[in-house]
């Protein structure tokens, strides 16, 4: 498992490969996050991010087979189209590795203390949460979604 | 009892401050308590922290709610809804 708060780039390509070596893994599900539109800067507060990030992942793999993951965050300066957020897992099979990759970057989204200054047209300004994005996190909660074996 | 507060994004903008240590007056015991404490100081504060206002509150770098006990040595944290990934 590896977690990394960075302000670097990453390599999709590297981070799945890293994670793919244990034969018995037959399966990686990434997701990368892009910068959409506006140029950003990414606050957050360094020590509480790994720790929150590390509980989400913990639960994920309580919940599934994740025989490894990787989560990348950036922070600071970013500009449309840089990556932002990737998340890999590997498991045995596809279900488990979707729904975890899809379960951490909805927790992710909702607990993960990162904050975004958007430069819109009109200014500088503090892009606000979404409801859309603690319903995502809710769904997790209903088990209104099979459990991929 | 000493306890050390930051503020994180429009909430430390408002403020003008990112982090202090605070000598926590007798009573006060609960992240909501120290909210309100911290908007007796009026102005930006009053303003920042007001009860209307949907912030987000960490205490030891775990998210806690407002009832939420808080301790000598504890780190609170207070800062709006997050919105990374």
């Amino acid at each position: 498992m590896r977690i990394s708060v960075q302000s670097e780039d990453f390599d999709l390509g590297a981070e799945v490969k890293a994670i793919s070596g244990n034969p018995k893994i037959g399966a990686v599900a990434s997701f990368v996050g892009l910068v959409r539109d506006n140029a950003m800067t990414l606050e957050h507060y360094p020590g509480m991010t790994e720790r929150a990030i590390g509980k989400i992942v913990e639960e994920a793999k309580s919940r599934w087979q994740v025989m490894d993951c990787t989560v990348i965050h950036r922070h600071g300066a970013l500009k449309p189209n840089d990556q932002i957020v990737l998340v890999a897992v590997a498991s045995g099979h596809r279900g488990d590795a979707f729904a975890a990759c899809e379960f951490i970057m909805d927790y992710l989204k909702t607990q993960a203390p990162f904050w975004k200054k958007e430069q819109t047209p009109e200014g500088v300004r503090w892009v606000e949460a979404k409801t859309t994005d603690d319903q995502a996190a809710e769904r997790w909660t209903e088990n209104s979604r099979p459990v991929a074996k | 009892m000493k306890i050390k507060v930051l503020y994180f994004a429009s909430v430390r903008e408002k403020l003008g401050k990112d982090a202090e240590e605070i000598e926590l007056p007798a009573g006060v015991a609960t992240v909501a308590g120290l909210r309100s404490h911290l908007r007796l100081r009026g102005g930006a504060w009053a303003e920042a922290l007001a009860d209307g206002r949907l912030l987000r509150t960490a205490v030891n770098q775990d998210m806690a709610q407002a009832g939420a006990a808080i301790k000598a040595g504890d780190e609170v944290a207070f800062f709006p809804p997050v919105t990374g990934g």
